[in-house]
Order: structure tokens, then sequence, then C-alpha cells
């Protein structure tokens, strides 16, 4: 399988503290990565390394075998899309006239067939001639991930399949839209491209990553198959709760929290 | 991919193309509407040549009277030029505010609220106390040519420092842009209110008509200083236009759909200055041009710059020829200072915009 983008000791300081310490990563054509961690421990900073956005302090990102440092920004926006969090527009553009951003210089007459069917895998094709900032928080996001279907879309025509990044995409959805838009990233992860999601439910996560990766304080604490990490010691040691494993019927296993004071006592 | 865009291509075909035929309609409409305004313009003043004299006086038929002549030395030499550059400083004003407003995502966000105006007033206020004091006497003949370029340079000045406050290694900081700007309105503010001070009778009368703004004594030499901007700022408007679209979703967002973010905030923040400096070095400082005019389009056609731009400097154009006339008009043979008049009717516009999205807002 071919690397799609490779991360080498990568840190990023901000005045005195240190969000990310020697954090490496490789991701191939294909895999779909979750990352995990707590709040804090330096995730939403490794995701915009990645993207080339902000640039560490030491390491280095390469994409597809060349320094991210070396595309200019369109170059980028051709071979990985970016789905960030809290995007707020304050202008009345319409959702249809939003997921056309991710098609850049083309035009509406050269892209109009994607941004139909991204708006159509989203679930917001009614809803194309409604101005954004009427919409919901959930439907405002599943609009913002249609226009980054369509800048990968736009992208894969030229480079073939590239990266999606996603920063908590599920974080505003309700649970129908969140496993709609899961699936929606592992097609693309089917197709070819490498997908690397920031996720927080880790049920979700579990169920649709093929790999795992737990970010904690900065450092990049595991990396694996799900079965390697989630057990209810790694769990405890991530996110300091205690919670039950158990194994759905299918094999899969899937994560139950129970209460803080089950550590606390000991019990 | 390939199969469905055989079968589905022509939906999004169709709306592309009435997209692109409703934008052109908008842009036909309002110079027609400017063309009218502009002739209406042509027929009013203190001396007052109507329609039906217009032709000949524009030099279109052959005629020749005592009539005509007076006619044509009013026309060419008065009025056609002022008209021109009222036009022209109206649509430099709405242009610099519709790419303000993009470039800080916020459409309250005004050349005049960053003190990139109260700038260029500063420089033109101290140009007219220098001037007539003992150390500027030798420059007293030129303050006529020397006023535009002052206020000129103070707008460049102004964003100059507020760039250089704002950015650092590269990145600017829209937040810090926008607080700097405060205080530097606030600076410029009391430099101004101190040469009020200081000003006699006779300065004070010329500071504060200026700062009221005034489009009257512009001749054709004012005029063409005009034009090359805005012909430059039209040209550019093209290129920025998809990249302020994109900023709307943030910095970070409009970098991760290939925008080089940092050369198009240059790019706008050199246009806006340039802008702003030229049109308040021949008009004064005149308000809400910048705000009323690109709002009210928007909630028209829509926020897309691609049309907002061009369409802005139109309609500038337009609200000022129009407010132009009425200020040469109303108090005949006086004058009206024009920044009265765009505050009287775009203030309460302004308001009731305000007004109305506040409603919206708490839905």
């Amino acid at each position: 399988m071919s690397i799609v983008i490779e991360a080498r000791s990568l840190s990023k300081r901000a005045g005195r503290a240190t969000l990310l310490d020697n954090v490496g990563l490789t991701v191939a054509a294909g895999e779909m990565v979750a990352v995990i961690g707590p709040n804090g421990a330096g995730k939403s900073t490794l995701l915009r390394l990645l993207s080339g956005d902000l640039r560490p302090n030491t390491g280095k990102v390469r994409l597809r075998q060349r320094d991210i440092a070396n595309f200019s920004p369109r170059e980028l926006a051709a071979h990985r899309a970016m789905l960030s969090q809290h995007i707020s527009v304050s202008f009345p553009f319409t959702v249809e006239e939003i997921v056309q951003m991710g098609a850049g210089e083309r035009g509406a007459h050269e892209t109009g067939v994607l941004v139909d069917a991204a708006l159509e895998e989203v679930g917001l094709a009614h809803f194309r001639e409604r101005q954004l900032p009427t919409l919901s928080g959930g439907e405002q996001q599943r609009a913002h991930f249609a226009r980054v279907l369509v800048q990968l879309a736009c992208g894969e025509a030229e480079h073939g399949p590239g990266l999606l990044l996603l920063d908590e995409p599920t974080s505003s959805l309700d649970l129908r839209h969140q496993i709609d838009l899961v699936e929606a990233a592992r097609r693309r992860a089917a197709g070819g491209t490498a997908v690397i999601a920031i996720l927080h439910d880790l049920n979700l996560a579990i169920r649709f990553a093929d790999r795992l990766v737990v970010l904690a304080g900065g450092k990049l604490t595991a990396d694996g198959p799900r079965a390697d990490i989630v057990t209810r010691e790694t769990i405890r040691d991530i996110f300091e709760i205690d919670a039950m494993v158990h194994q759905a019927d299918d094999g899969v296993p899937y994560v139950l929290p129970q209460s803080m004071r089950a550590i606390e006592t000991g019990i | 991919m390939s199969v469905a865009i055989g079968t589905e291509a022509r939906s999004p075909d169709r709306r592309a193309s009435t997209r692109r035929r409703s934008a052109s309609l908008i842009i036909l409409l309002l110079i027609a509407v400017l063309a009218v305004t502009a002739i209406v313009a042509l027929t009013l003043g203190a001396a007052g040549i109507p329609l039906s004299r217009l032709p000949a006086a524009l030099g279109l038929t052959g005629e020749s009277t005592a009539m005509t002549a007076r006619d044509q030395l009013v026309l060419w030499s008065i009025r056609v030029p002022r008209i021109a550059a009222a036009a022209m400083v109206g649509g430099l004003l709405a242009a610099a505010g519709a790419i303000m407003q993009g470039l800080f995502r916020n459409p309250l966000a005004d050349p005049a609220l960053v003190g990139v105006s109260s700038g260029g007033a500063l420089a033109a206020a101290s140009t007219i106390v220098f001037t007539d004091s003992r150390f500027g006497e030798t420059l007293r003949f030129l303050q006529t040519e020397l006023l535009p370029l002052a206020a000129f340079a103070g707008s460049l000045a102004t964003t100059a420092i507020l760039y250089g406050i704002s950015s650092r290694s590269g990145r600017t900081s829209i937040a810090i842009f926008l607080l700097a700007g405060v205080a530097i309105t606030a600076i410029a503010n009391a430099g101004i209110g101190l040469l009020v001070f200081v000003a006699d009778d006779r300065q004070l009368r010329d500071i504060t008509f200026w700062m009221l703004g005034s489009m009257s004594g512009v001749t054709w030499t004012k005029a063409a200083v005009l034009a090359p901007v805005l012909l430059i700022g039209l040209v550019a408007c093209t290129f920025i236009a998809r990249g302020l679209d994109l900023l709307v979703l943030g910095e970070a967002d409009a970098f991760h759909g290939g925008v080089d973010v940092e050369r198009l905030k240059r790019i706008s923040i050199v246009m806006v200055s340039a802008m702003t400096g030229v049109a308040v070095s021949i008009g004064g400082v005149i308000g809400f041009v910048g705000i009323v005019v690109p709002h009210l389009l928007r909630l028209v056609i829509g926020p897309a710059h691609r049309l907002l731009l061009p369409a802005s400097v139109l309609s500038g154009a337009i609200l000022m020829v129009g407010a132009d006339t009425l200020a040469r008009t109303i108090v005949a043979p006086a004058e009206m200072p024009i920044g009265i008049l765009t505050a009287a009717v775009g203030a309460p516009v302004f308001l009731f915009i305000l007004l109305r999205q506040r409603g919206l807002a708490s839905l």
C-alpha cells in the first residue's frame, strides 16, 4: 500500500506550552484512522500540522513523499481536504454556494454534478437554496462536509485518491447522521483515500476505523488495531475512567463507561 | 462519476447558466440606472440645463448659439467632471467597504471603522493648518494640490501602521487589526480635535467642510486621479473575489480550500487603503456608503464577491451621483456637505437593517 502521509518526530510549542511532543504517524492509501484522546491532548494540533495549516517546531510532514512545506495552498487543496470544527459563516451564502466553494476555480457547470451528489450524500439536497446561517448546527456541519467531499472529488479527478482529515466531524450530529458521515468517510477509504478522523465517540471510532491512534498530553501513546487498544486498562490510562469492554454479536468490542468513583475507591 | 456526468449534467448546467444570466442582467440594469441618474444630474444645478438643450450642450448636435456656449461651459468644466468624480468616489468607497467586510468576515466593517478614513482626514487637516502657519507659508500656494496628496498618504500610512501592528511572521490577526484600528481612530480623532482647537475661523471652516465631505471644486485634474485606481481596483477584484468568498469560512478553512490567505490579505489591505485614500482625498470624509451599499446588495443579489464587488462599484456610483446632485440643488445656490446627506440617509437605513437582523438573530 502506498503511503499518503508521513509525519516524523513532530513537535509543536505555543509559548512555553508543548502541544505536541515527538509524534510520528504514517497513513497509507485506503486506511481509515481514528485519533482518540482526552481534551487538550493535541489532537486538533496534530491534524492542523498534517493539513499544512500549522508548521511544526521540529519534525517533518511529507504528503505523497514530498515535504508539505513545499506545496502551494492550491496544490495542497488538490491533495488533501479538511473539515474543521466550529465554522461560522457570517454572510448569507446558500448551502449550494458553500458546497460549490469546495470546487475551487472550477465553474458551476463543470462541477454541478459533484455538488449535487455531495448534497444528496449528506441529505441536504432539499436545502440547497436555503441560506446556511438559517440552518441548525448539525445541518451546517453536514453542508461543510459536503463542501469537503466536493473538494476531495475534484482533487481525486486530478491526482487520484488523496487525504481526508476530519476534526470531530460528528460533534453536532444526531445519531443517524453520525453513522451516515462516518460511513461516507469509510466509502472514501474503500476508494483509496487515506482518512484521519478525530472522534470522541469511542464506539464510533472502534466500529469504523481500521486503526486507532491515541494521543494523551501531546504524546502518541498507542497506535494499532482496535483489539490491541480497546481494553479496560488502556481506556483507564487514556481517559481516567473505569469502563466495561464487551464484545458485540459480530465480535467488535464496545465500551461502556462506568463512574469515576470506581477508580477513586479502588473497587 | 463519469456515468453521472452523462445522465444528470443538464440540471446543474441550467442552474449555472441561469445564475450567470441573472448576474449579467443585474450589472446591465445597474449601468442603465447609473446612466439615467447621470443624465438627470447633468440637467440639474445652479444653472439649469433642461433635457431639450442637453444634446446640443454635450456637442451631440451641430447647433451653436450663445445659450449652447454657456451650457457647454457649465457642463464640460464643472458638471461633467464633478459627476464623473462623484461616481468614481462612490464606487471606490462602496468597493472598499465590501472588500473590508469580506476581509473581516463582518458586514459592519468599514474603512472608517479601522481609522483608514480618519488617518486621511488627520493628514488633510494638518495640511490645512500647517500651510496657513508661519512655517508652512512657502507652501501655501500649493494647498489645493497638497490636500488630496496628504489625505492619500495619511490613509496609506494608517494602513501600513495597522498592518505592522497586527501582522507577525507573515500572518495577520484580524482581531488585533480591528482593535488596533479602533485605537488608531481615537488617536487620529484626538489629533483632528487638537487641530480644530488651534485653528482660526477660516481654517476651521475649511477643516469642517472637508470633514463633512464635498464634491465641490472638483476639476478634471482631480477627477483623473480616481480613474486609474478604480480601474486597477476592478481588475484586482476579479482576482480576490473567490478568495474573499472562501474567507467567510475562516482563515484556516480558506487555506484548506486552497486560498493563499496571507497574499489575499495583503492585496485586500493595500486595495482598501488605496481606494479609500484616493476617494477621501477628493471627496473628504463621506460615511456610510461603504457599509450601506454592500449590505443592501447582499440582501438582493447574495454575498458572492464575483458579483458583489462590481455591483458595489456601480451602486456606490449611483448613490453618490444622486446624493451629490441633491447636495448641490436642495439649498441652491449654496451647497450642502455631502457627508451630511449620506449620513442622514445611510444611518437610518443601517439601523433599520440592524433591527431586522436582531429579530432574525434571536430566533
